[in-house]
Parts: C-alpha cells; sequence; structure tokens
C-alpha cells in the first residue's frame, strides 16, 4: 500500500481523472423520485438521481439543503413518503440498515458514530462484525489452543491492520478514541466503514473541521480507496475545491430539490447552482 | 350491577389517588428531564413530617385546636419540603447537570434510599395518624336504583376532589405562566436553556418544591387513608406504571393513566384474581402497560422520540 | 517502577489481544487466584467470615456480572434482576426435587436455562421500548414473577409455609456442606463464568452489545442487528443471573422464599454495578464485594463510634444510618467518578505505571 504522499499535480489529476472515467461502469445506485417529510417540512423533494460504479460522486449544496437525509434514505436511517431505490437492479421503496449494510453499502457520519471509550482497533473491528461467523458458543470458549473463535478474531485483525497502515494510524491504535483529535476520529470512521469491504462508500462530510493538510490526507485516502478497489465513492462535501478536483460528477441539492447535475465544470457553470451558493431572492 | 358500580367507583379513585403520586414525577421529569425515583420516598416523608409536627404542635406547643395544628404542621411541613428541594439542587442535581438519563435516576435511588433512612432517623419508624377532618363514614348512593345502594367511601371522594383541583392548578401554572414556559424549556434541553439566561438552579429548586408539594399533598391523604408508616413510599412504585402510561411528561396524561390503573386493577382483581389465587394487583398495573408500550413505545399521551443520526 | 511494559514485545496477534498482556498483571492474577483457591481456606478459619461476606460475594459478583453484561455492555436496564434470580432459584429446585437423582450442577444449570428463556421473553419489549419506559417494563418481570412463587403451589411444591429447602448437595460425588466446601465450588462457578463472559465481551458479540449501547440507530448501518444483539445480551445475562440465583437459594440459604428475590435485590445488584463500574467485568466484582462488606463494616464501625462519643447506638438506628450511608454514596459515587470504582482501579494502574515518577 503506497504511504508516501506525493504532490497531486495538474495533468497528473486530468490522467488520473481520465483513467477512472474509462473505468466507470453501469449504474449501481439509483435514485428515484425521493420525497422526505418530517410533519410539515419538507427535507427532500423528487429527487432523482444515479450512480455509477466505481465513480466518484458528490453530493452539494447549502447547509439544510438535504444531503444528510438523502444519505439516510439510501442506508435505511430514514423511511422517504415517495420514490425507490434502486441497487444493482433490485428496487426498495424503503432500505432497511441492516440489509444495505449487507448489500455492501457503508457510511461514515457526520457526527460521527464512534465507540468513544474503547480504542481505536476496537472501533474498526467493529466494522468487521458481517463477516464475522463465530456463535456465541464457540466465543464463550474462545482460547488460544483450540476452537475457531481465536482464529476468527486473529484473521480479521489482519485485515483490520491493513486499514490501519493505509490510513497511517498504527500510533494510535490502543489509544480510546474520544481522546483523538476530531481529525483523526474521522479517519477512524473511515477505516470502520472500509472494514466493511463496501462496494459503495457514503461518506457524510468526511473533510468537515480539518485544515489544508489534513483535507489533502483524506483525499488522497479517498482516491485511493476508489483506485485500488474500485469503491464506488458518493460523498457529501462543502469545500468546492476538493469536490471539483476528485469528484466525477455531482448532484447539487437546494431546500430539498435537485437543482444541478453532471461533471463538476456542467455544474460549476450552471446559473441556477451559482444563484443557489451566492444567495439571490428566493 | 351494583357491585360492578361500586368496583368501578372504587377504583376510579384509587386511580385519582396515584395521579396525586404520578404528578410529582410528571412535574420534575416535565420539568428537569430528571426521572425522580424518590417521588415516594418524598410522600413518605412529607406524611411523617406532617404526621409528627402536628403530634408535636399539640404536645410542645401545647395547641388545642385540632385544626390549627394541622394548618401550623402544614406550614411546617412545606417548609421543610422546600428546604429539601433546595439541598437537593445544591448537592446533587447541581453537580450532575448534563449527564445521561441514567446517571440521573441512579442519583434519585441514591436520594430515596438516604431519605428513607433520615426521615426514620428524624421522625422515628412506628405508624403515625394523620388526622386532617376527613369524614371516614361511608355513604350509599343511588338507593333507590340498586338494592342497599352503591357503597361510596366519602374520604376517597374528597381526596379525588382534591387531586382533580390540584392538576387543574398545575396545568394553567405550566400552559400559562411565564416560569411555566420557563420549566418546559429547561425540560427540553439544559443547557440551551441556561444560555438564554433561565436560571436553572432556581428553577430547579421550585420545581422540586412544587413536588414536594404535590408529595405532601399525597402524603397527607395516603397517611390518612393508610396511617404513615413505611409502605408508604411503596405507593410510588404502584404510581410508576400511571406515569408511564401516560407518558412521562403529560399531566392530563397521568390522571388517565391513574384510572385506567386504579380502575384496571380492582377490575381484574375482582373478577380475574379469584380465579388465579388472588393478589394480583402488585403486577396487573405493571403488566398492563407492559403492552401499551408494546404498541406505543412513548405511552398514551407522551411525546414521540425521534432519533437523529 | 515495577509495573512496566518495558522489554514486553507482542509477536503475534493473539498475545497482543489477550486479556492480561502485561507480565505483572499475569503474575498478579494468578498469586490472586493461588490465594484464592489454597490461601483462604487455609488461613480463614471462622465461619461467620465465609457464611457472611466470602461466599455471598461470590454469589453476587456472578449475579452482578450478569446484570453488567445486560445494563453495562449492552445499554439495557433491567430493574427485574431478583424475578429472573428467582426464576433459576425456583426452575432449579423444582428439577432437584421432583426428577430422582438430578446432580446438583445440572439442577443449577437448568435454573440458568430457565431464567433465560424467561429473560428472552421479558426482553422482547426492548426491542421496541427504551430508556425509562424499558426500565419500568422490567419491573413487571419483577412484581409478576414475586406474586407467581408466591401464590402459585406449584412452583413451591405446594409447600404449606410458602419457603422451600434444599439439602444434600454434592458436586461429582464431593459433598458441598461445610462452609469451605461451598466457598470453593461458588469460587469454581465464578471462575469459570468469568472466563465465559471475559471471552465474549471481547469478541464480536460483546462489540454488537456496545454498539447498541452507545450508537443504537447508527449500529445497524454498520450491520449490527439489533434485535440478535438484545436478545442475546438479554439471555445470557439472564443465564448468568439465574444460576447465580440458584446458587443463592441452594448453596447460601438452604431454604428460601420468594421475597429473598424482591425488588430490594435488583435495586442491590443495580447499585453494585453502578459502583463497581458498568461496563467492566472487574467492575462487577468491586462493586459486589463493597455492597456486601459495607453493611457489615457499618454494623461494627457505627456503635463502636458511637460508644467514642458517648452515644449507644441502637439496632434500628444502624439500619436507618446504613440506608443513608448507602444512598450518599450512590451519589457521591456518581458526582465523583460515574465510571465507578473500575475506572479508579485503571487510573491508579496508570499512575503505577509512571511511579515513582509524578507524570
Amino acid at each position: 500500500m503506497n504511504t508516501v504522499a506525493e504532490p497531486i499535480t495538474a495533468p497528473a489529476a486530468e490522467a488520473a481523472a481520465g483513467a477512472r472515467r474509462r473505468r466507470q461502469g453501469d449504474v449501481i445506485l439509483e435514485v428515484k423520485n425521493i420525497s422526505l417529510r418530517f410533519g410539515g417540512v419538507k427535507a427532500l423533494t423528487d429527487i432523482s438521481f444515479n450512480v455509477r460504479e466505481h465513480e466518484v460522486r458528490a453530493i452539494i449544496g447549502p447547509n439544510g439543503a438535504g444531503k444528510s437525509s438523502m444519505l439516510n434514505c439510501i442506508n435505511g436511517v430514514y423511511t422517504p413518503q415517495e420514490g425507490s431505490i434502486t441497487f444493482r437492479g433490485k428496487s426498495f421503496s424503503h432500505m432497511n440498515s441492516r440489509q444495505v449494510a449487507e448489500m455492501g453499502v457503508a457510511r461514515t457520519f457526520q457526527n460521527l458514530a464512534l465507540f468513544k471509550g474503547m480504542s481505536v482497533l476496537d472501533n474498526i473491528m467493529s466494522g468487521r462484525n458481517l463477516k464475522m461467523r463465530t456463535n456465541v458458543f464457540q466465543q464463550v470458549v474462545r482460547n488460544p489452543w483450540f476452537g475457531a473463535a481465536e482464529k476468527e478474531e486473529v484473521e480479521h485483525r489482519e485485515f483490520v491492520e491493513r486499514i490501519i497502515d493505509f490510513l497511517e494510524i498504527q500510533a494510535y491504535r490502543k489509544t480510546p478514541v474520544g481522546r483523538l483529535p476530531y481529525g483523526l476520529q474521522k479517519r477512524v470512521d473511515l477505516g470502520r466503514a472500509l472494514a466493511m469491504e463496501p462496494q459503495v462508500l457514503l461518506l457524510d462530510e468526511p473533510m468537515a473541521g480539518m485544515n489544508v493538510e489534513e483535507k489533502q490526507d483524506m483525499s488522497r485516502f479517498i482516491l485511493d480507496v476508489n483506485d485500488e478497489y474500485g469503491t464506488t465513492i458518493v460523498l457529501i462535501e462543502h469545500d468546492m475545491g476538493v469536490v471539483m478536483d476528485i469528484s466525477d460528477r455531482v448532484v447539487v441539492l437546494d431546500y430539498g430539490k435537485k437543482i444541478g447535475d453532471g461533471t463538476p465544470a456542467e455544474v460549476r457553470a450552471n446559473p441556477e447552482v451559482i444563484s443557489a451558493y451566492l444567495g439571490t431572492s428566493h | 350491577m351494583g357491585f360492578f358500580l361500586e368496583t368501578l367507583i372504587g377504583g376510579l379513585m384509587t386511580g385519582m389517588l396515584y395521579s396525586l403520586v404520578a404528578l410529582g414525577f410528571v412535574l420534575i421529569f416535565k420539568a428537569s428531564g430528571v426521572f425522580n425515583f424518590a417521588q415516594g420516598a418524598m410522600v413518605l416523608f412529607a406524611a411523617l413530617a406532617m404526621a409528627r409536627f402536628s403530634e408535636w404542635g399539640h404536645e410542645l406547643l401545647k395547641i388545642d385546636s385540632k385544626v390549627l395544628a394541622n394548618l401550623l404542621a402544614f406550614v411546617g411541613a412545606m417548609l421543610l419540603m422546600i428546604a429539601v428541594a433546595w439541598l437537593i439542587e445544591k448537592l446533587v442535581l447541581g453537580r450532575l447537570v448534563n449527564q445521561e438519563g441514567i446517571t440521573l435516576l441512579m442519583a434519585t435511588l441514591g436520594i430515596t434510599y438516604f431519605m428513607d433512612g433520615f426521615g426514620q432517623t428524624l421522625f422515628g419508624s412506628d405508624i403515625y395518624k394523620i388526622d386532617i377532618g376527613l369524614p371516614k363514614d361511608p355513604m350509599f348512593l343511588l338507593e333507590s336504583v340498586f338494592q342497599g345502594g352503591v357503597l361510596v367511601n366519602k374520604e376517597d371522594l374528597y381526596a379525588a376532589a382534591i387531586a382533580a383541583a390540584l392538576v387543574i392548578v398545575l396545568t394553567l401554572f405550566f400552559q400559562y405562566t411565564g416560569t411555566g414556559r420557563a420549566l418546559r424549556a429547561v425540560a427540553d434541553d439544559h443547557q440551551a436553556a441556561q444560555s438564554i439566561g433561565i436560571p436553572l438552579n432556581r428553577i430547579w429548586v421550585i420545581v422540586w418544591s412544587v413536588a414536594g408539594f404535590t408529595a405532601l399533598v399525597a402524603g397527607i391523604i395516603w397517611g390518612s387513608k393508610l396511617g404513615v408508616q413505611f409502605s408508604l413510599s411503596l405507593v410510588a412504585l404502584k404510581a410508576l406504571p400511571v406515569v408511564i402510561l401516560g407518558g412521562l411528561t403529560s399531566v392530563p396524561g397521568a390522571i388517565i393513566g391513574g384510572l385506567i390503573i386504579g380502575v384496571g386493577e380492582k377490575l381484574s382483581e375482582v373478577y380475574i384474581g379469584s380465579q388465579i389465587g388472588g393478589g394480583i394487583e402488585i403486577w396487573f398495573g405493571y403488566v398492563l402497560v407492559l403492552f401499551v408500550l408494546l404498541v406505543r413505545p412513548q405511552g398514551l399521551f407522551g411525546e414521540k422520540i425521534i432519533d437523529r443520526v | 517502577m515495577l509495573y512496566r511494559e518495558n522489554g514486553q514485545f507482542k509477536t503475534t496477534y493473539t498475545t497482543d489481544q489477550q486479556v492480561f498482556p502485561i507480565l505483572q498483571d499475569r503474575v498478579g492474577i494468578g498469586l490472586l487466584l493461588a490465594f484464592a483457591v489454597v490461601g483462604v481456606p487455609l488461613l480463614v478459619q471462622d465461619d461467620y467470615l465465609f457464611r457472611a461476606i466470602l461466599i455471598p460475594f461470590l454469589i453476587l459478583s456472578l449475579a452482578a456480572l450478569g446484570l453488567n453484561i445486560l445494563v453495562g455492555y449492552c445499554g439495557q436496564i433491567s430493574l427485574g434482576t431478583g424475578a429472573f434470580m428467582a426464576v433459576g432459584a425456583y426452575g432449579a429446585y423444582n428439577l432437584f426435587v421432583r426428577i430422582e437423582g438430578v446432580p446438583l450442577i445440572v439442577a443449577l444449570l437448568a435454573g440458568g436455562f430457565f431464567a433465560m428463556i424467561a429473560g428472552v421473553l421479558f426482553g422482547i419489549p426492548s426491542l421496541r421500548i427504551k430508556g425509562l419506559y424499558l426500565a419500568v417494563a422490567t419491573l413487571a418481570a419483577q412484581f409478576f414473577w414475586d406474586w407467581a412463587f408466591l401464590r402459585i403451589k406449584w412452583f413451591t411444591n405446594n409447600s404449606s409455609s410458602g419457603s422451600v429447602s434444599v439439602s444434600d448437595l454434592a458436586f461429582f460425588g464431593l459433598p458441598i456442606e461445610t462452609p469451605v466446601q461451598k466457598y470453593l465450588f461458588c469460587l469454581g462457578v465464578l471462575i469459570v463464568f468469568g472466563i465465559g463472559a471475559k471471552n465474549l465481551v471481547r469478541s464480536h458479540i460483546g462489540r454488537e452489545w456496545m454498539a447498541i449501547r452507545d450508537m443504537d440507530v447508527a449500529a445497524s448501518v454498520i450491520g449490527i442487528r439489533p434485535v440478535y444483539a438484545k436478545l442475546t445480551a438479554f439471555a445470557v445475562s439472564s443465564f448468568i443471573v439465574g444460576v447465580a440465583g440458584a446458587m443463592w437459594g441452594f448453596v447460601h440459604l438452604g431454604s428460601w422464599e420468594p421475597a429473598a428475590f424482591s425488588i430490594d435485590r435488583s435495586f442491590q445488584l443495580l447499585f453494585m454495578i453502578i459502583i463497581g463500574g458498568l461496563g467492566s467485568i472487574m467492575g462487577s466484582f468491586f462493586g459486589a464485594f463493597f455492597i456486601v462488606a459495607l453493611p457489615i463494616f457499618l454494623n461494627q464501625f457505627l456503635p463502636w463510634a458511637g460508644s467514642l462519643v458517648g452515644m449507644t447506638i441502637s439496632t434500628a438506628a444502624v439500619a436507618h444510618a446504613e440506608f443513608m450511608i448507602f444512598g450518599a454514596l450512590i451519589v457521591f459515587f456518581l458526582i465523583v467518578e460515574p465510571h465507578g470504582l473500575a475506572r479508579l482501579w485503571s487510573i491508579g494502574k496508570e499512575k503505577m505505571r509512571l511511579w515513582p515518577f509524578p507524570h
């Protein structure tokens, strides 16, 4: 795993983006006519867009536009009143979180749902839960000499250690997560999502609260994940520079409605998007 | 049919008495987000204070008029409950600001044990009488319709009336006064309320004092009925299903919950309990609440809990 | 200086993940166990110490362990623990007296099994109900079983007095009659269950439980099955609590009535795990010891302290004082160290690592 950062130059970025575009496959996830209401508040109104396999898709928009709600619908945390979500050809009117996870969709959270009291290692190990097969009885008699439980723990520990290497957090593996600075906690969150070996990775503002160097690191991790494992990335982000640099296509939401959809260049030139961000009278 | 009516009315009135205790829970929870397990201990403590003060007023201060003795005792007990409220805020709540619900619950459990021991150390552990002049004789209603009439306990009737009056006053207080609004704000979010300048500690003292007042009224009524003894604090355990059934934050809910549980207990004891060994009162309320919660996890009138991720 | 990890390198994940990775800890535990198994029976001559402190401590530690799994690790509040101890005790009792020749250990485990079933049944509401509402719902279990064991004659083998008793306890032929024998039996059971519990909480089921406790909604997003996690927590916890209840009745009390498992017992166990430390195996032991020893300590100390100032303190007053001190201690712990004695212990160990340096 490549652990030395190389500065990304403009032609190199173009070439990489070109390589990614050639690799993009068919539509893996499609969202059709999703509407979500909380009592009288309309969080999402008739949203439709698709995500191609292996691409990096960004969802942007001003605060309160409904971006996190959109991810929550895909994840099964919220149930939309209307619309459907299609994953690999199978349509659902609402998703069950556990099923979505089993189907290979992982996610990070805006507010970091981590075990504050447990170590980095244990937090990322919890992401391996889906892959662990031993039952309660085997775990009760877990010991280093016989039985399946210890072997399974070690196997998964090896996988998690590779993720820890990739995210460069080796020094913190035994530290309780609550004691780490925010930027590192976000990395642990990402690590746990990666531990699920997802096909689609939903990232909810992975760079919130980070400085420039941390954002570069995080961008590098995201791109590496996309390059090495071909993971499809759906990304909510506020930093326009990051979005324009790393995403293949962008969806723009404003007040729960879709106002733009296309490549970064297309979206940047869209007058509606410009007015939403710069603000005009509505 | 006459017997059924009797049981029904008896149940309604017992229900009102449960509501009286439940009100204390709801008040504190509504205004500070704390589930006060110590409410039962407060009822007992208040009742003990009332009983003993009345006795001492009689003996030590040589007050002959029972009404005067009771009045003074009431005032004394009320002052004591306010002092208790102030101490609880200072020593316990003030130091546990922003802790999780279970921590606060456990703290009130600790307060329960402390007050049980303290009350008995201070006031003694015998059975004491409270006599505030509630008539104890039964009355017979509707003698023309049912043979022998329907037996109604006058004491319970008075108690129910007092409880109803208390509820109306409290509901009005919460809805229409500035303090009531501030209390609701505090219950919603401690920090936010503090940040807009609501004096948290004063509010809490007010709330716990009002709860102490309801505890005193409940203590007097129950104590007058059963005598003041340790088992009075167990009345709180009877009131818990009422609180949950009505929803932790609803004052009218406490009343309706009380009526349902009161009636349910009596009817089930008479008609079902006799079949399976009797004494099912102790768990009927709880099992009923269990089933209701399965359908509505927030109780009948409670607020729905929305989880955000 | 003594308590250092210097030079203790781990070369395999297995050794890195073991329960006591530091050599000094392993030595310490080894010594403690040796002392408990060999030293105590040799040194302690006074039966009272066994009967009043050590045996109750061992059995209630087991129950506290079970409760901690449910409340501390999985975050589901339960106020009905006494009831599940009762189910364990009466379940074991019925098997023991109604069927000829059932070995004690089988009866105890069967008690645990019955408690497990009851636990899962009364745990189903936890799938819908949370927090305080769940706490009150668990009281339904407590009061229901209180009533059942009192009024349903079949449970008590139609005993006229309402209480039941057992005798002739043996483990694979070895009698369990003297306090020392009872102590060793309880110790053995506790060690076995302790190891099993520690294994569970450090494996993936333990992480599932903690995910439910800490992240509830987000837990299913990372693939945790809330139903499975909650019900296994109830099942494992109730099983352990049931075995503890059976042991309480069989080994400690010998003869008992439903009041032995009342709501006071439930509160007592809850206090144990709160003072000891929620979500900590060691905390369960600390808490149990504290709560068992405190009344006995107060019983000796208060009259003596009173005599120093010339006051005689009646037993009733001591009982009241116990309540007050109990309550005050709970509040004190919650304010000062909400994570309990276990946290104080690990802070102590941290300081030991640095000793003799201050930081």
